[in-house]
């Protein structure tokens, strides 16, 4: 009779997984286990645990060593130098009043329960514009009355769909100028307005919702490219005049500020003007929303950053996607959530960013600045766990 | 467990076991539900049948396979979580042995991938080594000759998990009025149950998870979803805390072992087993044939009614932060839930229709009284998921503008 071969089962690697998993526990504190829940994961972060996310075995401290701290003038931000925080963000909403459609409230309500349940708290919350769908009034107040919920202080930027209706009148009104900066524990903040467009409804004779309409669209032959524009960027340039060139710089953008993919304006028409003026500095990090996909790019100094959406995934551009992008694959139509979520940002003193994809669906992705720095040859990110639909 | 015995005599009665089952594909049967290892025989269902029954196998030989999978009652115990030796509780709401061989894997988090497997598992478990198991019944004559009949040996480990196995692979409970009613009896179920089955396909989007059709008939995906249900009682994230806490006090291996058996450990789910971020509180899809028979519902048996099951879902689960975000607020009525209610025990195989009938109204009255799942507003989308988390207790978000 012939005897079934005692091979490895399921059952008897799991109890070993479970085994190493506890072993592996008791090297760690309190804080680095609750890698479970996405709060720790950013916890763990700043104390450079890097984590194996496929057996949830905590793969020891890769890039602990403390990072060399920056000497020189550091400008206006010079007494905090030498912090590293966190901050969290969610992006792209695109909320509709919630009798027409409960179902992108939801995910900004989904949102905002992830980042408050953080432990530690960020220092603050970017979000990263649209979150109305067509600029109407109701959805930007719904908008802010969500918002108002967030525990830590919330920065906002702009999107295009939040500003074509009344050219970001009633934005304004709610959250205050769409471009600014600050100082934060060493690092100097820049959000932009980088949604501008060449008008081309007043010629056309276009209500302001047909204009709404057309910008809101992926593709379409009428709208121009985005812009951050002149004046911004003059008031850009003297913003970091004041800088000296070892000052980590973070910039928040809309659009992202390179050229990606033309057709579907994933496109900053004068980004490259703009990446002028960065260039200068020994580190620079810019986050975007607007693509609603993890993206990564890397020109020169600069790292690029696209942050998950909560309201849908787009596809990736046919062509010109860059290179250190760790692509989502297709989501599950079935899924109302995948292909989404939010984030955290954990911020080195020497202004470098450890990127957290919090997605609901699967397992969190994240993307370091060791992995940026290397043009991709170390710290490769893991695969996002579920098979294209 | 004599009584037990003669129920399964009726139930299934002498059939040539060789052969496929009527309602299963033979080429199926042949290359994926029969390993080669193990296929079907007289003997091995017949000492497999001794087996599932016997008590000796448990420590305290007062547990056997049937008392958890109960054969006079939908092969469960139709327990919230069921009682183990010496009268403790286990963690988690047994399932159906009914059908089981058409499953990818086994157990709740899918943690053995086969009947063989499974069957091992209860036994070790309570039981210091496998070898007791095998000692308790070696010295019996029957199960000397029945194994040498079936595998050509002595009693040992492996062949009785085989023989269970086999056994199993016998509990082919395929004939509903359901099955009549797709090959085209159109009066096989009823209006409300026909109206159940639309519903079931479309607005209350159980075919997600539950597709069910002639060559998927369990009803079951085979994967593992986040729907709440632990998420009720506790939050995922103090769970693991409290864990560690438990195994910061020291005590190496035996801590460890205790706080895998830990209750609320478990309800972590197919994480346990996958390690994946997603699985945390994920449970596999159950089956649902045969569910008028499998009360109380859920992992944890904390669902009465079938009744109660629609209410979880028609108010888009419990919220948390792993919820699968297939899971949304419904928007069911009242009938279309009693509709859905109707279509599910359309599924009972017809040898249990008495039973069916008697639970159904059972349930139906135990409804009437109690819907503790029972959330309206949520199901209608008045009140959205993770709102009453976020923006204190339930507002009119957006609904009420005060200018």
């Amino acid at each position: 009779m012939k005897r079934r071969p005692i091979i490895k089962s399921v059952e008897t690697k799991y109890y070993e997984q479970r085994d190493a998993l506890f072993q592996g526990l008791q090297n760690l504190d309190r804080r680095s286990f609750m890698k479970v829940s996405m709060a720790a994961m950013t916890a763990a972060l700043a104390k450079g645990v890097e984590f194996h996310y496929h057996n949830f075995l905590p793969v020891n401290v890769v890039n602990a060593a403390p990072k060399p701290s920056l000497g020189g003038n550091t400008g206006a931000a010079g007494e905090a130098q030498g912090q590293d925080f966190t901050f969290a963000y969610i992006s792209d909403s695109h909320i509709y009043e919630r009798e027409l459609n409960g179902r992108f409230v939801r995910q900004l309500l989904r949102a905002v329960d992830d980042i408050n349940s953080l432990d530690p708290q960020p220092d603050f919350v970017l979000y990263g514009g649209d979150i109305a769908q067509l600029g109407a009034p109701e959805e930007l107040k719904l908008g802010a009355e969500i918002l108002k919920s967030v525990k830590a202080p919330v920065k906002m930027m702009v999107g295009e769909h939040d500003w074509f209706l009344d050219l970001g009148e009633r934005w304004m009104d709610l959250f205050g100028a769409p471009n600014y900066s600050f100082d934060h524990k060493g690092v100097h903040i820049v959000v932009l307005q980088s949604v501008h467009e060449e008008d081309f409804w007043t010629e056309r004779g276009m209500t302001p919702e047909e204009r709404m309409l057309t910008v809101a669209g992926l593709d379409n032959g009428i709208q121009s490219r985005f812009k951050v524009g002149a004046p911004q960027r003059a008031w850009l340039q003297k913003d970091l005049e004041k800088y000296s060139a070892d000052t980590p710089i973070i910039v928040f953008s809309h659009s992202p500020l390179y050229h990606y993919y033309k057709p579907w304006n994933f496109w900053t028409e004068d980004a490259p003007e703009v990446q002028t003026l960065l260039h200068h500095f020994d580190s620079v990090a810019v986050i975007h929303g607007h693509t609603h996909q993890m993206l990564t790019n890397r020109i020169g100094n600069i790292h690029f950053h696209g942050m998950a959406s909560t309201a849908w995934p787009w596809p990736y551009a046919p062509e010109g996607l860059p290179a250190l992008t760790v692509q989502m694959n297709r989501a599950d139509p079935f899924n109302a959530s995948d292909g989404l979520g939010d984030g955290t940002v954990h911020v080195s003193p020497d202004g470098l960013v450890d990127k957290l994809y919090n997605l609901w669906n699967r397992n969190p992705v994240q993307v370091t600045s060791r992995y940026v720095n290397s043009n991709g040859r170390d710290a490769i990110p893991q695969q996002p766990n579920l098979k294209s639909y | 467990m004599e009584a037990q015995k003669a129920i399964a005599a009726k139930l299934l009665p002498g059939r040539d076991v060789t052969q496929p089952p009527a309602p299963v594909d033979a080429e199926l049967w042949e290359t994926v539900v029969v390993p080669a290892d193990n296929r079907m025989t007289r003997e091995r269902v017949a000492l497999g049948k001794k087996l599932y029954f016997e008590k000796r196998l448990s420590k305290d030989g007062t547990v056997a396979c049937a008392t958890c999978h109960d054969v006079s009652r939908g092969f469960t115990d139709q327990r919230k979580t069921s009682e183990g030796i010496g009268g403790a509780l286990g963690q988690r709401n047994s399932p159906t042995s009914m059908n089981a061989f058409l499953m990818e894997t086994q157990f709740l988090d899918g943690r053995v991938p086969s009947l063989e497997e499974q069957a091992k598992l209860p036994i070790v478990n309570p039981m210091p080594n496998e070898q007791a198991a095998i000692t308790a019944i070696k010295r019996d004559a029957d199960y000397k000759d029945m194994f040498e009949a079936a595998y050509g040996s002595k009693p040992n480990y492996e062949d009785l998990a085989r023989a269970i196995a086999a056994f199993e692979r016998t509990l082919v409970f395929l004939d509903a009025p359901f099955d009549r009613f797709l090959a085209g009896h159109e009066n096989a179920i009823s209006a409300e149950a026909k109206q159940g089955w639309e519903l079931f396909n479309g607005k209350a989007r159980c075919m997600s998870c539950h597709e069910i059709n002639p060559s998927n008939p369990l009803g079951i995906d085979n994967h593992f979803h986040n729907i709440g249900v632990s998420a009720r009682t506790q939050n995922f994230e103090n769970l693991a805390g409290r864990a560690l806490d438990m195994l910061s006090e020291g005590g190496g291996m035996q801590t460890i072992d205790r706080l895998a058996l830990e209750t609320k450990f478990s309800e972590l789910g197919r994480f346990l087993v996958s390690g994946d971020h997603s699985d945390i509180g994920a449970f596999k899809t159950s089956q649902i044939r045969n569910i008028g028979l499998t009360a109380p519902y859920m992992h944890d048996g904390s669902m009465k009614t079938l009744w109660d099951v629609m209410d979880h879902y028609n108010g888009g689960g419990e919220t948390n932060p792993f919820l699968d975000g297939g899971i949304v607020p419904l928007e069911l009525s009242e009938s279309e839930i009693d509709a859905v209610v109707a279509f599910m025990f359309t599924l009972t195989d017809r040898r249990f229709a008495d039973q069916n009938q008697t639970i159904m109204r059972e349930q139906k009255q135990l409804a009437a009284r109690k819907r503790p799942f029972r959330n309206t507003a949520m199901a209608e989308g008045k009140i959205l998921p993770f709102e009453p988390e976020v923006m204190g207790t339930a507002q009119n978000l957006g609904q009420n503008p005060e200018e």
